[in-house]
């Protein structure tokens, strides 16, 4: 449902500033979404001063030099720091992207760091991801087949292992899905942008042989219909893919199976 | 985390409120506000025959809010409602071919539509008032 203002418990408020900039030294500030929930309070965003001359280049080296120095209860995820693994994906700057590759050279002025958006918030930029886990699993994102197994390996051609590039990429951050202002009104019944290029993944996939059922399982207002190409998706995609051309692939091949 | 609020109280994270509003998502809410901004046009159209086909009287009262500064404010705005609606149907046609979705493509697209829609209005009424010899 459609809703432009947060909800009363969502409101976020001013918090404080944690530390002042030193004469010497590139600082720069950090604005931070902070939610905690063990007291009663509303969200607020916290500033912080960063040495830059001190710190690694990305905001990821940011937010753990903050974590590391200034205040260890700010709480994020965060693992392979190199865009590999998804897990730092938040709001950095007004978009979704990975912090882990988001150079702090990218942006101008205070660097403001919020949760993907549209999400439930766990505690500060962890967002709860449950939907869209459980979005990801109704499309069942796994070789389907009929044939009796070959003893080896499923074969395919190069032409048709080249119609996976561009998909099997996906490290499903959910950077794309929560950029989507159609997924932040719909996400109960839209399946979001990331999750439609991993079904888009599986239906074109030479090997697999469910492609009727799985098209069947989008045939619906809401599943795939309700992506308007806005774009947002495939110009937050942190790994340079295209979901909204997934989307249009699928769409397509809808119209097409029943000729 | 012994007195952590029961999930069902976590905060909703800020969306539109924080997003950074970038051209093409912009022309797409524009797409659907000048979309139903047509609904309203349809209804002035409407009003329009029905006033031609009820009595002079009555038509010359219609065309005399036409024609006033309100009506023809009024009228421009649909004029470009119209036109950029249909130029953003245009780029929704040739994405449905599966086409156009690199992004320098996506953003020459919308850059092209929102430029051609103020243009071609402009250009609408100056043909008018050309021919109507007022210009």
């Amino acid at each position: 449902m459609v809703e432009f203002t947060l909800p009363k418990n969502s409101k976020v408020t001013k918090g404080k500033a944690w530390n002042k900039p030193k004469t010497k030294g590139d600082w720069r500030e950090f604005r931070v979404y902070r939610w905690s929930p063990e007291d009663e309070e509303n969200p607020r965003v916290d500033s912080y001063q960063v040495n830059l001359d001190e710190c690694g280049p990305m905001v990821l080296d940011a937010l753990i030099k903050i974590k590391n120095e200034i205040d260890p209860t700010l709480t994020f995820r965060r693992s392979c720091r190199e865009g590999i693994c998804g897990s730092c994906a938040m709001n950095i700057d007004g978009t979704n992207t990975l912090a882990c590759t988001c150079g702090m050279d990218e942006i101008r002025g205070a660097v403001k760091v919020y949760p993907l958006p549209h999400q439930p918030v766990v505690k500060d930029l962890v967002p709860d991801l449950t939907n869209f886990y459980a979005q990801h699993r109704s499309v069942q994102p796994y070789l389907q087949t009929e044939t009796t197994e070959p003893p080896k390996e499923w074969k395919q051609s190069r032409e048709d292992r080249e119609k996976l590039d561009g998909l099997y990429e996906c490290i499903l951050c959910a950077c794309c899905s929560t950029s989507c202002p159609s997924y932040w009104w719909n996400s109960d019944r839209y399946l979001g942008p990331a999750v439609l290029l991993q079904a888009y993944r599986w239906v074109v996939d030479s090997r697999d042989e469910a492609t009727g059922e799985r098209l069947d399982n989008l045939e619906d207002p809401f599943r795939l219909y309700r992506c308007h190409t806005i774009m947002n998706c495939s110009k937050a995609c942190p790994k340079g893919l295209n979901p909204a051309k997934a989307i249009a692939e699928l769409k397509k091949l809808m119209v097409e199976r029943r000729f | 985390m012994a007195n952590a609020r029961p999930t069902a109280n976590r905060p909703l994270s800020p969306h539109l409120q924080i997003y950074k509003p970038m051209l093409t998502m912009m022309m797409s809410i524009a797409h659907r506000i000048t979309g139903a901004a047509l609904y309203f046009g349809s209804l002035l159209l409407a009003w329009w025959l029905i006033a031609a086909a009820s009595s002079e009287g009555y038509y010359d009262f219609v065309m005399g809010l036409a024609g006033g500064f309100f009506g023809r404010l009024v009228l421009f705005g649909y004029t470009w409602a119209l036109i950029h609606h249909m130029l953003g149907g245009f780029r929704h046609f040739i994405w449905d071919t599966g086409k156009g979705f690199e992004l320098p493509t996506v953003e020459a697209m919308a850059r092209t539509s929102l430029m051609a829609g103020f243009g071609l209005t402009i250009a609408v009424w100056a043909v008018g008032y050309i021919v109507m010899g007022k210009l």
